[in-house]
């Protein structure tokens, strides 16, 4: 996980712990993000990634470990390093009475601007979340995507050198989630550090460049999007044939016709698809001759990575989520987190 | 479009702090100010939420003075019985108003803005101090109400207009310290119906408990002895010689030494909790 020596970490963490009662909600976290970058700290709910964070931003005292943030110690220098932040938590946090406008005067004016300034940076915030057509409703009418580009925003005033989004697009529809990826992925070309919790695989592909992998607080796995790919195997060969009854008839082929990776061939009854590991470019070719040959029609044939999901069930054995259970585990956490 | 705005809030930077990130006391200032605004327009917002601070004093008042007045200062006296009343009831307002303090921040805390201002550059105590500017001010709504109330139904002053300020100030005062009390309770009980079962548990003995409605000489003597520390009595008492004459010194400095004592006790001990809290 060591970089070259010029470049900077926005954010160190050293043998982080966090107990709530019994449960260790952080068991020795190292991880570091360089500056500039997305680091994705992925796991399933309950893994730790909230109280990480929290954590990182002043808002739980850690029981041992270090954590650097900007230059700042979190133990040390709260103070400080709360100028250099700023957080999206998993739930929006702006005030949903406020109006989207009265709530970016507001964090404005707590960040030390003239009123001069707060009102036209948060006239500047509302217009590059397109919130400017509703800046003088209350927060509380805005749909979810909106609540959470508000927050995006309000996250932003202060121009914080390093950014946390917590679960940024939990419960978003797709098209909103979309919307928050573009704003994550502009405020990095402008210079922000972030550091990213997901439990989406998609979301840590599309926006990290490295990925630290935690269950039960534990950092279990580290390391660039296509390194933790590599490490856990090839590219797969997916062919979906044109009749849907005849994918077992067309299992049976692969597994007889002793070419290249084609005994591995396993049938996905509900997907209606075979895949096989694919082992080289020439047996692409040299499997579609053989169904052609025997004459099976395919509807569509195509090759793919691993996906993160694949990743984390290769690394931990187990499902990236279960989200009934997960659910209850979270606020679990979070109550306990009160109690402390 | 990007790059535009980006050279545009340049100079909109953040002041940077002190090197110790200290926040000085006109920074200070500023944030109880955004964050009292912030407070208002909730209110705005919410306007049903100033229905205690509007109704309670006209109703307490109107119900006070015709069902238990006649009993109390004789039939047809009812006009004598406002006199006595109307000082104890702002001692009443100030109470009333600051429990609700607590149900507030005890609200406040299951939203996601509280960790905000909780990872922002700002002293932590100001959020509090924030409620309670408001709430003071929603204090001094019910009181001109009640007082308003009060001139209708035959409230006269025997002093002058100088010593009623004095009165409402006086309430004020005892008021903010009583909000220490709640916040704190706000802070420590897990649910807003739980912060007012407890405060209306403390609340109903001092108020019935006090020379509020009625005068104490006709109590046993235990429950005068209670009433004689009561600081609601002292308040009402004070009020009401500030009103309409009488000697003021004693009751007054108990109601200072009260506030005093109980923000010196409450107010640290809220602002560590709430700094704790996660």
């Amino acid at each position: 996980m060591t970089r070259k020596d010029n470049d900077r970490n926005a954010v160190e963490v050293r043998g982080l712990v966090k107990h709530f009662g019994a449960t260790k909600a952080l068991d020795g976290v190292d991880l570091e993000v360089r500056e500039g970058t997305v680091l994705g700290v992925l796991g399933p709910n309950g893994a730790g990634k909230t109280t990480l964070v929290r954590a990182l931003s002043t808002l739980i005292r850690p029981d041992a470990g270090t954590a650097r943030v900007a230059g700042y110690d979190v133990l040390t220098q709260p103070r400080q390093l709360r100028r250099a932040i700023g957080l999206t938590g998993q739930y929006a946090s702006v005030d949903e009475k406020l109006s989207g406008y009265e709530n970016l005067y507001m964090i404005g004016r707590l960040l030390d601007l003239s009123r001069k300034d707060a009102r036209r940076r948060a006239g500047e915030m509302l217009e590059r979340f397109s919130l400017t057509e509703a800046a003088k409703r209350p927060a509380g009418q805005y749909s979810g995507g909106m609540r959470r580009r508000l927050d995006l925003a309000a996250s932003m005033i202060g121009h914080p050198a390093v950014l946390y989004l917590d679960e940024p697009t939990t419960g978003l529809d797709p098209r909103t989630r979309n919307e928050v990826w573009e704003e994550v992925q502009r405020m990095v070309t402008e210079g922000a550090t972030v550091l990213l919790t997901t439990q989406y695989m998609e979301e840590a592909e599309q926006l990290a460049q490295e990925l630290t992998v935690i269950d039960r607080g534990r950092v279990i796995a580290g390391g660039r999007v296509d390194e933790l790919k590599a490490k856990v195997g090839g590219r797969t060969l997916v062919i979906r044939p044109a009749d849907p009854g005849e994918l077992s008839r067309m299992v049976g082929a692969l597994a007889q016709a002793g070419l290249d990776g084609t005994a591995g061939a396993t049938p996905d009854e509900t997907a209606g698809t075979v895949s096989l590991p694919l082992l080289s470019d020439e047996q692409l070719t040299a499997v579609i001759g053989m169904l052609s040959a025997r004459g099976f029609g395919i509807a569509d044939i195509g090759t793919h990575l691993p996906s993160l999901d694949e990743v984390f069930l290769a690394i931990t054995g187990q499902k990236a989520s279960a989200p009934a259970d997960d659910q209850a585990a979270e606020q679990n956490d979070a109550l306990q987190g009160a109690a402390a | 479009m990007t790059t535009a705005t980006t050279t545009a809030t340049a100079g909109a930077r953040p002041r940077a702090g002190s090197g110790e990130g200290r926040i000085g006391l006109r920074a200070n200032l500023r944030h109880i100010g955004a964050l009292a605004r912030r407070n208002m327009l909730q209110i705005k917002q919410d306007p049903e939420s100033m229905f205690d601070a509007v109704l309670m004093p006209i109703i307490f008042i109107l119900l006070f003075t015709y069902v238990f007045g006649g009993s109390i200062a004789g039939k047809g006296h009812e006009k004598e019985y406002v006199n006595y009343l109307v000082p104890g009831l702002m001692a009443m307002m100030g109470m009333n108003i600051s429990m609700a303090v607590g149900t507030g921040i005890n609200d406040d805390f299951k939203k996601g803005v509280m960790d905000r201002f909780r990872t922002m550059p700002i002293a932590r105590s100001s959020v509090l101090v924030a409620k309670i500017v408001v709430e003071v001010g929603r204090m001094l709504i019910a009181t001109s109400i009640l007082l308003v109330m009060g001139f209708a139904i035959g409230l006269h002053i025997e002093t002058s207009v100088l010593h009623l300020l004095g009165a409402v100030a006086l309430s004020m005062v005892f008021g903010a310290s009583l909000m220490w009390i709640f916040i704190l309770l706000g802070l420590t009980l897990r649910t807003a119906q739980a912060v007012q079962g407890v405060a209306m548990l403390v609340l109903m003995p001092l108020q019935f408990g006090s020379s509020i409605f009625t005068p104490t000489a006709n109590m046993p003597g235990w429950l005068e002895g209670f009433t004689k520390y009561n600081p609601l009595s002292n308040l009402a008492d004070a009020a009401r010689h500030l009103i309409n004459g009488g000697p003021v010194a004693h009751s007054v400095w108990m109601v200072l030494a009260w506030s005093v004592g109980i923000t010196v006790v409450t107010a640290p001990l809220a602002v560590t909790r709430f700094r704790r809290k996660t």
